[in-house]
C-alpha cells in the first residue's frame, strides 16, 4: 500500500494507544503520579516511534540492500518494488500493535509517565538542536566528497596555483582559481570602499548628531534598503546602472574614453554591492558605537572636545575592533554573494585592473558550471564543488577571525 | 525664598574673589523641575562642597557650571552663570571654550582606552596648548605632579590608563583635567566609587588643589565636605537652603533643614 | 605652561577655536552627506522599479471578431470534442487571417500588407487561446465570436515606446509597415492597453512570446517552498532554540552546536545550493526542480536565523517567571512549555515571518537545484503535483527572464521584482504590527 496511507494507520493506531491510556488511568483507584494527558502521550510515543522507525530504515535500506535505485519514495510499478511494500507495511502495523500492547501493560498509577515523556521530549529538542550540526557536516562533506573526485580527475597544483580558467570540452581545460579569486576580491574591495565610509558614518551621524525625528525616518527606510533581495540588485546593475557608466565611461557618450566596452564590470557590481551593503555596516557601526560607555564621552566633552573631536579621538579608537570585526564580516558577505555578480560582472575570467571591464568571480562560476550542460562527473562540472569548498573556508575563516579579533582586542580596553 | 547668599560683606572680610555668580538658576528636565530658584557664589582659591540627600539637585546644579547639561536632551536651564563676569549661557559662547577654563571629573574614573600620556595630553592637544612635543611633555609632567600620581605613572606613560586601580585611574583624570589649564574644577562625588585609602590620597589631593583653582566638590559624605571645604551649600530637594562657611554649617546652621540634615534626621 | 589666563575673555573666540568649530561643522556635513547618499539610493532603486516594472501590468490588446467556420473546424459537423481536438493550431491560424481581411475592408483600412503579414502582429498564443476557448465551448463553432488577442511584443512595445521606427531598422520580426497599420489600428480602438491579469496568474512563455508571460505559476512555486519552510524550520528552530536556552548544559557540546548555528547564519547562499544539489538530488534523488527540495534547502538556511531570533525572544522573558513556576512545583520542561513559550509566541512569529520574508528573495540556491524558468506550463492541480513537479520561484523566475536579453522580457522581470517586493512588504509590515501590537515592557 501507499507510504502515506501506512503512516494514517500507524497514526491512527497511536491515537487509539493515546484514547486506551486515558482512559485506563482514569479509572484506576489510586493517586497518579503525572497527569492522565502523560501517560496517554507514552502510549502514543510508544506506538509511533518504534513503528515509524522501522518505516524509515526499511525504506532507506531497501534500495541498497537489493541494489534496485528504482524503489524510491515515488515509483511503485514493478513487482518487486508491490512485494516489498506489502511486506514492509505489514511489518510496520506488527510493530506499531506489539508496542501499543507493551505500553498499555506499562501504564500504571505509579508508573512515572511524566518522566518518561518529558525525557522523549528533551531527546526530540536535542536531536533538532544538533540538526545544526548536522548541516555544517553536511555541508562539509557533501563538497569535500565531490571536491576529491575532481581532485582525481585535475591537478591540485593546476587548480591552486595555474594562472588559467578557460573550460572547453575537449577534455584539457584550464581550471584554475587564482583568476577567480582575484575577481572576486577586487570586487569586493569596491564593494568595501562604497560601504563602509557610507555605512560607518551614516551609523556615527545618526547616533550622534540626528535629532530623534530624523532618526525616526531614517532608520526604518536604511531597513528597508537592508531588505531588498539580492536579485534586485543584480537587475539593477545589469539594467541601469550598467549602462549608466558606460554612457559615462564608454565609447561614445559623457566622457566617451572608451574605457568601458560592456555593460557589465567589476565597478558595476562592485559600487551596486556596496550600496547593499551599506545597511549591514551601518546596522553593525551602530550596536558597536552604542556600546561605547557614556562616560567616555562625558569625560571628552568635560574637557571642553567638539563632538567631532569626541568621534575622532576616543569613540572610534574606543570602537575600533568591533569596527574591524564589522568590515570583515561585510568582506565574508561581499565575498559569498552571488547574483549581483552573475548579473553584473560577467563571464571573463583574467587579471586585470581596470574597474570598467567585466571579471567572473568564484560563485558566478559555481553556478555556470552547475547549471551548464555538461556531463556531472566530468571535472568542468565537479570544479564547482572544489570552488564552493574553497568559498565556504574563506568566509568560515573570516568570520571565526572576526569573532577572536574582536574579543580579543575588546578585553583590552575594557 | 529660602535660598541664602553670602552677603558681599561676609566675603570681602575673607578677602577673595568670586570666580562663579549663580543668579536665580531654574533647570527642568521635561515637566521635572530639578532646580528651583538656586543663587550662589563660588570662590576662587577655595574648596565648596554641595552637600545634600540623593535626589537633591546637587550634581544637576554643578552640571550647569560647566553646561554639561547640554548634553542631555529636553534639559532647559533658565537663570544667569557668570564665570569672571561673563555670562556663560549666552548664544556667543562656545561650551567647548568654557569646559577648557571649568574642568570637571566624573564620580566613576572614566580615562579613555588609551595609554596615561596620551590621556593626559589629550586636552592640550584639542585646546593647541603646547607649542611641540617637549611643551606637551612638560604640561604632561606637570599636571601628573600636580595629581600626585608622577611618580607611579612616569615609568609607565605609554602603559594603558585602564590597567591602574581605581584611586589611581581617578587621579589620572584629575591630571587630565588639570592639563587644560583650567580655572574651576569641578568634582562629581570624586570618591564614591573608591576605597578608604584611595578616598584619603584624593582629599589630600584636593587640599593641595585649592593653591590653583578654584574646586567645586560634589559629595553625598558630609563627613568629607567638612574635612576638604571650605564653603559649604545644602541642597534640599531642588533649592539651595543654606550656603557659608563650612564649620559654620556643621556647628551652628541656621536653618532647620540643614540641621536635621547633619544630625542624621534626614537623608 | 599649564598656567590658567585668568583674562581670557569667553566671548572671544581664538583662530583655534574658529578652526575646530569649522572642523566640527564638516564633519557633521559629513555624516549628513552620507545619510543623504545612502537615502537617495533607495530613492533611485525605487523609482527605477516601478518605472520600469509598472509597464508589465498593461499589455496592449486586438480585439477582433473571428469567423469561426465549421468548415475549417469541425468538418464533420458532428461537434465531437475528439474530432474537435484533432484539429491544431495549425488550423486555426488561417481564421485570424481572414479576420484580418474583414476588418481592413468593414473599417476602410488602407495597407499594403498581406493578410499573413497582418496576422502576424497577433501574439504566436492567440490560435491556441481560440482553440482552448472553442474547446471549451464547442457551440461557437459557425458564429462570429469576438476575441481579444494578446498584441506580439513588438507592437507592445510600440505602444509602450519601447520599439520605435529607428530602432527596428535591421529588425526581421517586424516592419514599418505594420507599425503603420498597427497605428490605423491603434486609431480606431482596435488595439489599446488594458490591464493584464495573466501577468499575475499565467505561466512563463518562450522565448518567442514574451507578451505572454506570466509569473502566477512561479508564485504558486514560491508559495509552495514557503510552506515546507514554515512547516519545518518553524518547529526545529523552536525546538532547538528552547534546548541551547533552557536545557542545554554548559559543556563544550553546547558551545561548539553555537558556534555552528553563528557560522551557519554566515555562510554564502551558494553553498546551501551546493548542498542541496549534492545531497537531496544526487544522494537521496528527490525530483530536480521540485519545490520541496527548494524549500527543504531554503529550511536549512531559514534555520539558523529563527534559532537566533527565537533566543532573543526567549532570552526576554524575566527569569522571574521561571522561578515563579518552578516554585509552584512545575517541571522545568512544564515551565517552558506552559509559560515561557506563550510569552515569547509574539517574538517567535516576528523571526519567523522575517525569516520566510528572507527566504523569499533568495535566488542562488534554487539556480543549483534547477527551479529556474519555463519549467512549468499549468499550474499545479494536486498538493503532490505542487510540491514535487518540477516549478519556478519568483526570485529564480525574475532572473531567467532577465537571461533572455530582450527588452520585453525585462519588463517583465521589472513587473515581476514589483510583485515580489508587494509580497515582502506585507510580510514585514505585519512582523512589524505584530511585534508592536505584542510588545511587553517587563
Amino acid at each position: 500500500m501507499l507510504t502515506y496511507i501506512l503512516i494514517l494507520m500507524v497514526f491512527a493506531l497511536a491515537l487509539l494507544g493515546f484514547w486506551l491510556g486515558k482512559r485506563k488511568v482514569n479509572l484506576a483507584a489510586t493517586s497518579l503520579h503525572s497527569l492522565p494527558l502523560h501517560y496517554a502521550s507514552y502510549v502514543l510515543l510508544m506506538t509511533i516511534l518504534p513503528a515509524s522507525l522501522t518505516l524509515a530504515i526499511w525504506s532507506l535500506a531497501a534500495p541498497w540492500l537489493l541494489h534496485d535505485q528504482s524503489l524510491t519514495l515515488s515509483n511503485t510499478n514493478n513487482a518487486l518494488a508491490q512485494k516489498d511494500t506489502a511486506l514492509k507495511s505489514t511489518v510496520v502495523i506488527i510493530v506499531a500493535v506489539l508496542s501499543l500492547f507493551f505500553a498499555m501493560q506499562k501504564v500504571s498509577p505509579e508508573f512515572q509517565a511524566r518522566n518518561v515523556v518529558e525525557k522523549f521530549i528533551l531527546a526530540a529538542l536535542m536531536i533538532c538542536a544538533a540538526l545544526a550540526v548536522l548541516t555544517t557536516v553536511g555541508i562539509v562533506v557533501s563538497m569535500v566528497f565531490e571536491t576529491a573526485h575532481f581532485l582525481n580527475l585535475h591537478s591540485w597544483k593546476d587548480f591552486f596555483f595555474g594562472l588559467d580558467w578557460s573550460p572547453n570540452f575537449h577534455g584539457d581545460s584550464a581550471l584554475s582559481i587564482l583568476p577567480l579569486l582575484w575577481g572576486t576580491l577586487y570586487i569586493s574591495c569596491v564593494a568595501l570602499l562604497v560601504a563602509v565610509p557610507v555605512g560607518l558614518l551614516s551609523a556615527i551621524y545618526l547616533s550622534e548628531y540626528a535629532s530623534s525625528y530624523i532618526r525616526f525616518i531614517a532608520k526604518p527606510l536604511l531597513e528597508v534598503l537592508a531588505g531588498i533581495p539580492t536579485i534586485v540588485y543584480g537587475l539593477f546593475a545589469l539594467l541601469t546602472f550598467g549602462p549608466f557608466l558606460r554612457d559615462l565611461f564608454g565609447p561614445v557618450g559623457f566622457f566617451a574614453v572608451g574605457w568601458m566596452s560592456d555593460t557589465r564590470s567589476v565597478a558595476t557590481a562592485g559600487i551596486v554591492m556596496g550600496i547593499m551593503l551599506i545597511p549591514f555596516v551601518s546596522s553593525l557601526s551602530d550596536d558597536i558605537i552604542n556600546a561605547v560607555p557614556q562616560s567616555l564621552r562625558d569625560g571628552s566633552f568635560g574637557l571642553g572636545a567638539t563632538q567631532s573631536e569626541t568621534i575622532k579621538h576616543v569613540l572610534l579608537p574606543a570602537a575600533l575592533p568591533g569596527i574591524v570585526g564589522a568590515i570583515l564580516l561585510a568582506a565574508s558577505r561581499a565575498i559569498g554573494e552571488t547574483m549581483i555578480v552573475v548579473l553584473g560582472a560577467g563571464a571573463i575570467a583574467r587579471f586585470t585592473g581596470n574597474p570598467l571591464e567585466a571579471l567572473t568571480t568564484v560563485t558566478t562560476r559555481i553556478v555556470s558550471q552547475l547549471t551548464g550542460d555538461g556531463d556531472f562527473n566530468s571535472p568542468e562540472t565537479l570544479v564547482a564543488f572544489a570552488l564552493g569548498l574553497t568559498l565556504f573556508a574563506l568566509t568560515l575563516g573570516l568570520n571565526i577571525f572576526a569573532l577572536y579579533y574582536v574579543r580579543k582586542y575588546r578585553e583590552q580596553y575594557e | 525664598m529660602n535660598e541664602k547668599i553670602i552677603s558681599h560683606e561676609e566675603l570681602a572680610m575673607t578677602s577673595q574673589t568670586i570666580k562663579i555668580s549663580a543668579r536665580h538658576v531654574d533647570v527642568h528636565y521635561d515637566k521635572t523641575h530639578a532646580i528651583r530658584g538656586v543663587s550662589a557664589e563660588i570662590p576662587s582659591n577655595s574648596v565648596t562642597a554641595f552637600i545634600g540627600p540623593s535626589g537633591c539637585g546637587k550634581s544637576t546644579f554643578l552640571r550647569c557650571l560647566n553646561r554639561m547639561n547640554d548634553t542631555i536632551k529636553n534639559c532647559q536651564v533658565s537663570g544667569d552663570i557668570l564665570l569672571d563676569g561673563e555670562d556663560i549661557y549666552d548664544p556667543k559662547v562656545d561650551p567647548v571654550q568654557l569646559r577648557a577654563k571649568v574642568g570637571m571629573v566624573f564620580q566613576k574614573p572614566n580615562p579613555f582606552p588609551k595609554s596615561i600620556y596620551d590621556n593626559v595630553a589629550y586636552g592640550p592637544r584639542i585646546h593647541g596648548l603646547a607649542r611641540d612635543k617637549s611643551d606637551l611633555d612638560g604640561i604632561v609632567e606637570q599636571a601628573l605632579r600636580r595629581a600626585a600620581i608622577w611618580e607611579e605613572a612616569k615609568d609607565r606613560l605609554s602603559a594603558p590608563g585602564t590597567g591602574l586601580s581605581g584611586g589611581q585611574q581617578q587621579r589620572v583624570c584629575i591630571a587630565r583635567a588639570i592639563a587644560t589649564a583650567p580655572e574651576v574644577l569641578l568634582m562629581d562625588e570624586p570618591c564614591s566609587a573608591l576605597d578608604p585609602i584611595a578616598t584619603a590620597q584624593i582629599e589630600e589631593l584636593i587640599d593641595e588643589l585649592r593653591q590653583n583653582y578654584a574646586v567645586v566638590i560634589v559629595t553625598h559624605s558630609m563627613h568629607q565636605a567638612a574635612r576638604v571645604s571650605q564653603q559649604t551649600a545644602f541642597f534640599h530637594m531642588g533649592t539651595l537652603v543654606e550656603f557659608g562657611d563650612t564649620k559654620t554649617i556643621f556647628t551652628n546652621p541656621r536653618d532647620p533643614r540643614t540641621e536635621s540634615y547633619i544630625t542624621g534626621r534626614i537623608g | 605652561m599649564i598656567e590658567p589666563n585668568p583674562h581670557k575673555s569667553l566671548f572671544v573666540a581664538s583662530a583655534q577655536n574658529k578652526r575646530r568649530a569649522t572642523a566640527e561643522k564638516r564633519f557633521h556635513m559629513l555624516g549628513l552627506t552620507a545619510i543623504f547618499i545612502a537615502l537617495s539610493m533607495l530613492a533611485i532603486l525605487m523609482t527605477t522599479i516601478v518605472a520600469k516594472g509598472s509597464g508589465a501590468f498593461q499589455q496592449s490588446f486586438i480585439t477582433l471578431d473571428v469567423a469561426l467556420l465549421e468548415a475549417k473546424l469541425d468538418k464533420k459537423g458532428t461537434r465531437n470534442p475528439d474530432n474537435l481536438k484533432k484539429v491544431t493550431t495549425f488550423g486555426y491560424a488561417p481564421l485570424i487571417k481572414a479576420a484580418f481581411e474583414q476588418v481592413v475592408v468593414a473599417r476602410g483600412i488602407e495597407t499594403d500588407l498581406t493578410s499573413k503579414d497582418m496576422a502576424a502582429i497577433v501574439s504566436k498564443s492567440a490560435a491556441a487561446q481560440m482553440r482552448d476557448r472553442v474547446l471549451n465551448d464547442p457551440r461557437l463553432i459557425g458564429t462570429t465570436a469576438e476575441f481579444k488577442f494578446l498584441a506580439n511584443s513588438w507592437i507592445d512595445g510600440y505602444l509602450k515606446g519601447r520599439v520605435t521606427r529607428e530602432t527596428i531598422a535591421n529588425n526581421k520580426n517586424i516592419s514599418i509597415a505594420q507599425l503603420d497599420f498597427a497605428d490605423r489600428l491603434i486609431e480606431l480602438g482596435i488595439i489599446e492597453k488594458s490591464f493584464n491579469i495573466q501577468f499575475i496568474l499565467g505561466a512563463d512563455a518562450s522565448d518567442q512570446r514574451p507578451e505572454d508571460a506570466g509569473i502566477g505559476v512561479a508564485i504558486i512555486g514560491s508559495f509552495a517552498m514557503m510552506c515546507v519552510v514554515l512547516l519545518l524550520a518553524l518547529p526545529i528552530g523552536v525546538a532547538a532554540s528552547v534546548y541551547l536556552e533552557e536545557f542545554a548544559p554548559e559543556n563544550r557540546l553546547t558551545d561548539f552546536i553555537e558556534v555552528n548555528v553563528a557560522n551557519l547564519a554566515a555562510v554564502p547562499s551558494i553553498v546551501f545550493g551546493i548542498l542541496g544539489l549534492a545531497f537531496f538530488i544526487n544522494m537521496m534523488h528527490f525530483p530536480q526542480s521540485a519545490p520541496l527540495v527548494g524549500g527543504l534547502v531554503l529550511t536549512l538556511m531559514t534555520l539558523p536565523t529563527i534559532i537566533i531570533s527565537t533566543r532573543a525572544a526567549l532570552k526576554a522573558v524575566p527569569p522571574s517567571i521561571r522561578s515563579a513556576a518552578l516554585g509552584v512545583g512545575a517541571s522545568k520542561m512544564q515551565t517552558t512549555i506552559h509559560h515561557v513559550l506563550p510569552l515569547a509566541a509574539p517574538g517567535i512569529l516576528t523571526g519567523t515571518i522575517l525569516g520566510l520574508a528572507q527566504a523569499l528573495g533568495e535566488t542562488a540556491p534554487l539556480l543549483l537545484i534547477g527551479m529556474i524558468g519555463y519549467v512549468a506550463t499549468n499550474m499545479p492541480e494536486t498538493v503532490s503535483q505542487g510540491l514535487l513537479s518540477p516549478n519556478s520561484a519568483m526570485p529564480a523566475q525574475i532572473y531567467e527572464w532577465a537571461k533572455r536579453a530582450d527588452p520585453a522580457f525585462y519588463e517583465r522581470a521589472w513587473g515581476g521584482i514589483i510583485i515580489l517586493l508587494i509580497f515582502l512588504v506585507t510580510m514585514n509590515l505585519i512582523a512589524v504590527r505584530l511585534r508592536r501590537r505584542f510588545e511587553r515592557r517587563w
